[in-house]
């Protein structure tokens, strides 16, 4: 089980959660195809820490940023996705 | 090749051999790392081992390394739940996967090792409309590419899988099924050491225990790798490490389109057959199948999430059960023995990448995320091929990774994303 402290919410397991996968910087709106498709598709998919956007979508339905670690799972940061990072 | 001869396996071998108390004889040779390589291949799975067969029966090219930083098999190749189809969604994938069912049937006797390819049929399962109208949409597909696939309609399911509730009684009746009746299992690690044991008679270097540290690339070209075990010159390197392949990738400066996410299966204690074919369910998420020893092999959809680990969770195994038993009631009191997952190397477009890259010299053969065990043959004979002869070949030129930034993506999810 993987638990998320949703900074509005608290302690909620994971299946509460839909995951919107690594945070890309998004390209300006009259970037051309190809940078918006580099921005779509390609991923560092790293592993070690990393910082990921998840919905929470059975609880205060606010997007987060939080900080996982891919190796481990470790959770060690939940923002709201508005918050100062 | 000094020492090490190729054993031969035989009724008459096992007994003499099980009388005289000694040991079997080494399979392959544990060699030296040579200071150059003409290949090195990374990734001691099916496609890596695949790949180096090939590389060596069809090219005569040897002076190849594969380097496996665990043991070969120790990656998907030895945890998933060895499906093997063809009755893909589009006729590119189609095609490819056909190839390799067609290698699958004749690789026991190329490789002289018995891989246990049972070709029982896989059933996929329409539990609505809307799903009996992309499996009539697959056969077509499919039976345009000479394949064997057709909508068969519940009582024809009936027959072939007796236990299964086809009336409307279940939330999630059964409308119908695409049956492909040369699908089936087969031994995944038969596959994975009879690759090895081919390659390694044939010369190739199999390097256990070898991890990849770094790859050097000078002016855009491959000049060599750094491994745990020294350094290697060589300028052709080719990414067989499907669930690391990001990582690996990045050594060369690539950036691939895949998400690495886990994938569990589960398996329980053995019982009295009564399961032939693959069952799959796309709107249950699930899949089964009995092996030979009698146990059911279930595997479901990846992780909701990416991660690098592979440990398993209580979410998969209760999401499991309900839908299993949805399924198939009868099975209620059966117990789990097992269960555990696999890194999986997920494309935006279900395809597989497979090609030139970026950095010259540096080749992927990746993407393979929860399907790729039954592209083992067909990839590596494919990669060997393209190595060989300096490019892509007709089946794989639909696989390349300028796919990404061109906008020509595949559309296989419709038929990949459960039904591995
Ligand atoms: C639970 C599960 C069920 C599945 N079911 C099916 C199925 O039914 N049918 C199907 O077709 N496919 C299935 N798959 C998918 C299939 O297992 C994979 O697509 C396939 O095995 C990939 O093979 P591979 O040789 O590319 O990679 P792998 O077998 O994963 O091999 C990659 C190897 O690279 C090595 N490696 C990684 N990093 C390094 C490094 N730095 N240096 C050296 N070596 C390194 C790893 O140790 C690993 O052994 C399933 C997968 C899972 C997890
Ligand atoms: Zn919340």
């Amino acid at each position: 089980m993987l638990l998320i402290q949703c900074p509005h919410c608290g302690d909620r397991n994971s299946d509460e959660f839909t995951f919107n996968g690594e945070i890309v910087p998004r390209p300006d709106a009259d970037a051309d195809p190809a940078t918006w498709r580099r921005y779509l598709y390609m991923k560092s998919n790293g592993d070690g820490w990393q910082t990921e956007r998840w919905f929470h979508v059975s609880g205060c339905r606010r997007f987060l940023r939080v900080e996982r670690n891919l190796d481990t799972n470790e959770i060690r940061d939940v923002r709201d996705y508005g918050d100062p990072s | 090749m000094s020492d090490v001869k190729r054993p031969r396996y035989s009724a008459w071998k096992l007994l003499t051999q099980g009388f005289s108390k000694k040991p079997w004889p080494k399979v392959w040779e544990h060699h030296e790392l040579q200071s150059s390589y003409d290949v090195v291949i990374i990734g001691g799975g099916v496609h890596g081992l695949a790949t180096a067969y090939y590389l060596a029966r069809n090219h005569g090219i040897t002076n190849v390394a594969v380097l496996e930083k665990f043991y070969i098999g120790s990656g998907g190749s030895g945890r998933n739940t060895a499906i093997v189809r063809s009755n893909y969604l589009t006729p590119e994938g189609s095609r490819f996967y056909d190839r390799s069912v067609k290698l699958y049937e004749h690789l026991a006797q190329d490789l002289n090792f018995n891989v246990m390819f049972e070709q029982r049929g896989h059933m996929t399962l329409a539990h609505s409309d809307s799903s009996l109208r992309t499996m009539r949409w697959r056969a077509e597909v499919n039976k345009l590419e000479g394949i064997n696939s057709e909508v068969i309609t519940p009582s024809e399911i009936k027959k072939l899988a007796p236990f299964l509730d086809i009336t409307d009684h279940p939330r999630y009746p059964i409308h119908g099924a695409l049956w492909h009746p040369p699908g089936g299992i087969i031994r995944h690690d038969a596959v994975v050491w009879g690759y090895a044991r081919a390659a390694a008679a044939l010369g190739t270097h199999i390097h256990q225990d070898t991890e990849l540290t770094a790859i050097d690339v000078d002016s855009g070209r491959v000049i060599g790798v750094q491994t745990s075990r020294g350094p290697i010159a060589t300028r052709v390197v080719i990414n067989c490490t499907a669930g690391w392949a990001s990582l690996i990738s990045a050594m060369a400066g690539v950036t691939l389109p895949i998400t690495t996410r886990p994938l569990q299966a589960a398996v329980t204690e053995p019982v009295k057959k009564f399961l032939h074919p693959v069952i799959v369910s796309g709107s249950l998420h699930t899949y089964v199948s009995q092996t030979s020893r009698g146990e059911l092999v279930f595997g479901a959809s990846v992780d909701p999430f990416a991660s690098y680990s592979t440990r398993g969770s209580l979410e998969f195994t209760t999401g499991l059960a309900t839908h299993v038993l949805e399924l198939m009631p009868a099975i209620s009191n059966m117990r789990l023995l097992r269960q555990w997952a696999g890194l999986c190397d997920m494309t935006p477009d279900f395809g597989p990448i497979i090609g030139p890259t970026p950095a010259d010299g540096f080749y992927v053969d990746v993407g393979w995320g929860t399907y790729g065990f039954k592209a083992g043959p067909v990839a590596g004979e494919s990669v060997a091929d393209m190595i060989a002869n300096g490019q892509p070949g007709r089946l794989i030129e639909p696989f390349g990774l300028d796919r990404f930034e061109k906008g020509t993506l595949t559309a296989e999810k419709g038929a990949a994303a459960v039904g591995h």
